[in-house]
């Protein structure tokens, strides 16, 4: 009965989307007489009704209802409930399900709350989010109903893969579809306002919100997928530059550039087409990251979602909306008012150059990623890993983080380097004291990581100095939001430099009651327990681990093994001291008596996640700010408009 | 001070305004071919015409032999199969064996990370196509050969060269494709 109800729920849910597409067009065209007044309630209705239909997933993901062949392919009445439930969306029908949720939830509240942009560009932006909608309902219903019924019911679930059993798993993926999401309303705006052509610091406004959110979300995802790979493969890398892992990067370094185009834009009405392009670019990237991890048309460790049939449905779906937002842009672009000028010395200045730099690093990104298919079209099968991505991308981050020490001490429209010679010489003294230092006290660490390390400590004392001068109490919580992010690059640099730096690795066979050293930890190996969860077995091993010379603690690696389905998966166990973490693995049994252990020691580690965090913290403060200020705005807008109405009377 | 910015803004040429549809339709003529391309399990592994890598397994099961590089080098071809007892698709797998061995292709295995015991109870209750059965208890032949999971298949040829690597199971209908890289291996 649920799953009836949530099936007709997304039909009608589908056929609002068309509705609201439609009335949105006519209205835009001008010939739609009445039907403009229903756009807003219909997408309003339809995130409703789409939300509805996920929740009613949930509860036959939740209740094991094992006559649904979804829950039947990818649940089992053993699993915790959380994994329940987070097995809802942990499948590519109920990712797509969670995906039109969040899409339309984000059309309805930008129906229901967004007053700022001219009533034309929001029909045709509400317009543009229905269309994009419209594509993902026919994907569900045609090909992909999650309510599917099993005839008769399964006995029991085929499970869900083991590795995805775990909690930052489960919400690694909805984290990315809100950040994705998110694009997606940025591109329906762009394309509305191609449509109507009226870019401007209004269409900044509303779009802005949006992107930084979308931005927190992918911030927040990509940290979080990295910490995962990091633990729970068991390899002890945080990056692999795997397809899936650019899939999400590529996203982000395009909303990156956009939340400061769309910055510029807003408070000096400059970078009009550009930030246009961008929207429609970030949104892109979102599609084709999805498309290239559903269709198996790149080969990854996260192969796990993979169906060319799918992929060709996608990439259909991508080619209408890129193809088409892309048409648009080439046919309108052209008549967007020309913005304000300013000079390359500027605010404005190095935030282009800020944002060609990340558009290079996406190119570079891409390019790597796709490569191999291009080799392929060739006959030659060929992975592209680090030794290209480093140092290519280094090219261009290089530049752009140096840009970015002096950018954000700018004035707008038009300055003078001298102006700000004064701090940068704090800068590059930071720079140059910690390149020396590390020369002079430590082994040669290899090119990028000393640059890094450099880079990192000339930021992390950079990025404070918009700060210089002000009134700390009075300065606006957007300000502080930059200062707190582009602090979190440099620290989360400084931990990409020193892991790649200082890592030491250590692979013993040892038996029961064996020492090792791994750089200033002394471990101990005490013996081999079998352990049993829920739903796997494990061999676990006793280790006790000391922190230069501190009291030892206990270390408990797992080589875990479920049985639903099969699978082995390696448990690090992790210690962290000063923001350094020991990794420990435990492998296979090696002749009787002994066993494989794998450790690591990775100092200041954990600062590439913090920093994460701490980018992801400065875009929620921005936000917090900008939608402040609106929010106080809008409240003065009206009381000024009710004293009018007053006197008036 | 009050001097007009020197630089005017970004002013695009119409043409530049077509590069990003320019570039995603070569992105879209790139991927359209990538899918049009047969899917395949066939993986172009770096180990294919290379020689096995040198190793002496010991016996996994009571009555067949363990197996060593030196059987390899009869200008006999092979197929060799990487299983455990634990591995359920390896139960799967097991038919189509049995048929390549019925028809006088040559099957060896190694079992990975096995019990003596437990290798025996998989062979009554699945069948026994393979000739000799070498036991790996660290999956160190798995990793030299360039194998990352169970099961997977290498067609070897008479002078011990990899030829041909399949990996996960053999399904009845990729039974042509592997007689046909036996019979490639021959010559």
């Amino acid at each position: 009965m649920i799953a009836e109800l949530g099936l007709a729920a997304l039909w009608l849910a589908a056929a609002l989307c068309a509705m609201q597409l439609l009335a949105g067009v006519l209205a835009v065209a001008g010939k739609g007489g009445n039907l403009a007044g229903l756009v807003r309630p219909a997408a309003i209705v339809q995130g409703m009704l789409a939300l509805f239909v996920l929740a009613a997933l949930i509860v036959l993901f939740a209740r094991t209802d094992l006559s649904v062949l979804l829950v039947a392919m990818n649940s089992h009445s053993a699993k915790p409930l959380i994994f329940k439930v987070a097995g809802a969306w942990g499948n590519h029908e109920g990712s797509m399900l969670l995906w039109v949720t969040v899409m339309g939830l984000a059309g309805g509240f930008v129906a229901l709350i967004d007053r700022r942009l001219p009533e034309r560009t929001m029909l045709a932006t509400l317009a543009a989010q229905a269309f994009v909608s419209l594509g993902f309902y026919a994907f569900l219903l045609f090909s992909s109903n999650p309510f599917t019924r099993l005839n008769p019911p399964a006995i029991e679930g085929a499970g869900l893969n083991p590795l995805l059993q775990d909690l930052g798993l489960a919400f690694h993926p909805p984290t990315l579809y809100f950040g994705y999401v998110g694009l997606s309303v940025a591109f329906s705006f762009a394309v509305g306002a191609l449509v109507t052509r009226e870019v401007g610091p209004l269409f900044a406004r509303a779009m802005r919100p949006w992107v930084l959110g979308a931005w927190i979300f992918l911030t927040l995802g990509i940290t979080a997928g990295s910490y995962w790979a990091y633990y729970e493969l068991g390899w002890g890398g945080w990056w692999f530059w795997d397809p899936v892992e650019n899939a999400s990067l590529m996203p982000w370094l395009a909303a990156t550039a956009l939340l400061h185009s769309v910055g510029v834009l807003a408070s000096r009405d400059a970078l009009r087409t550009w930030t246009v392009m961008l929207g429609v670019v970030a949104f892109s990237m979102s599609m084709i990251g999805t498309f290239l991890v559903r269709s198996g048309i790149l080969t990854s460790v996260h192969a796990f979602a993979v169906d060319p049939e799918r992929g060709a449905f996608i990439l259909v779906l991508l080619a209408i909306y890129i193809g088409g937002a892309l048409v648009l842009f080439g046919l309108n672009a052209a008549s967007i008012a020309e913005g304000k000028r300013f000079s390359l010395v500027s605010r404005e200045g190095a935030l282009v150059v800020n944002n060609v730099m990340l558009s290079a690093i996406l190119a570079v990104v891409l390019f790597g990623t796709l490569y191999p298919l291009v080799t392929e079209a060739f006959d030659t099968r060929v992975s592209v890993g680090p030794p290209y991505f480093n140092p290519v991308g280094a090219a261009f981050f290089v530049p752009m983080v140096l840009v970015l020490m002096v950018g954000p001490l700018l004035r707008w429209r038009q300055d003078r380097l001298e102006r700000v010679g004064k701090p940068l010489g704090i800068v590059w003294t930071a720079l140059f004291m910690t390149g020396a230092i590390l020369l002079a006290a430590t082994a040669w660490i290899g090119w990028l990581p000393w640059i890094g390390l450099m880079l990192a400590a000339g930021l992390a004392v950079a990025s404070w100095l918009p700060l210089r001068g002000r009134n700390l109490r009075r300065t606006p919580l957007a300000v502080w939001g930059m200062v707190m992010a582009h602090f979190g690059l440099a620290v989360a640099v400084a931990g990409m430099a020193s892991e790649s730096a200082f890592s030491v690795e250590k692979l013993v066979a040892a038996r029961a009651g064996e020492q090792v050293t791994v750089g200033p930890w002394q471990v101990q190996f005490r013996g081999i327990e079998p352990v049993a969860g829920p739903n796997w077995t494990a061999l676990e091993a006793n280790l006790t681990a000391a922190y230069a010379g501190s009291p030892p603690v206990a270390v408990q690696p797992q080589a875990r093994s479920f049985w639903s389905p099969p699978q082995q998966t390696s448990e690090a166990a992790l210690v962290t001291r000063r923001f350094g973490q020991l990794y420990a693995v435990v492998g296979e049994a090696a002749d009787g008596d002994r066993w494989q252990l794998r450790l690591w020691w990775k100092p200041f580690v954990t600062l590439i996640w913090l920093g994460g965090v701490l980018i992801a913290l400065g875009g929620l403060l921005s936000l917090m700010g900008r939608v402040a200020f609106d929010v106080r705005r809008a409240f003065a807008r009206r009381r000024i408009a009710m004293r009018r109405e007053d006197m008036g009377r | 001070m009050s001097a007009p910015p020197s630089r005017p803004s970004t002013r695009i040429s119409p043409w530049a305004l077509w590069v990003p549809l320019i570039v995603f339709l070569g992105f879209l003529v790139l991927v359209i071919h990538g899918l049009s391309r047969p899917g395949s399990t066939e993986v172009e592994s770096t180990m294919i015409g290379k020689p096995l890598p040198a190793f002496t397994l010991p016996p996994a099961a009571g009555d067949r032999p363990g197996l060593s590089t030196y059987d390899f080098a009869d200008e006999k071809p092979r197929l060799l199969n990487i299983f455990a007892s634990w591995c359920v698709p390896c139960a799967i797998e097991a038919p189509q064996l049995q048929a390549l061995s019925d028809e006088g292709h040559e099957v060896v295995g190694v079992a990975i990370r096995d019990r003596r015991e437990h290798v025996a109870a998989f062979l009554v209750k699945h069948g026994n196509p393979f000739a000799r059965i070498g036991k790996d208890d660290v999956s160190a032949v798995q990793l030299a050969i360039g194998s990352s999971g169970v099961p997977e298949s290498f067609v070897i040829d008479g002078t011990g060269v990899i030829r041909y690597q399949h990996i996960g199971v053999i399904r009845a209908e990729d039974l042509p494709l592997i007689r046909e890289k036996m019979r490639e291996a021959r010559q």
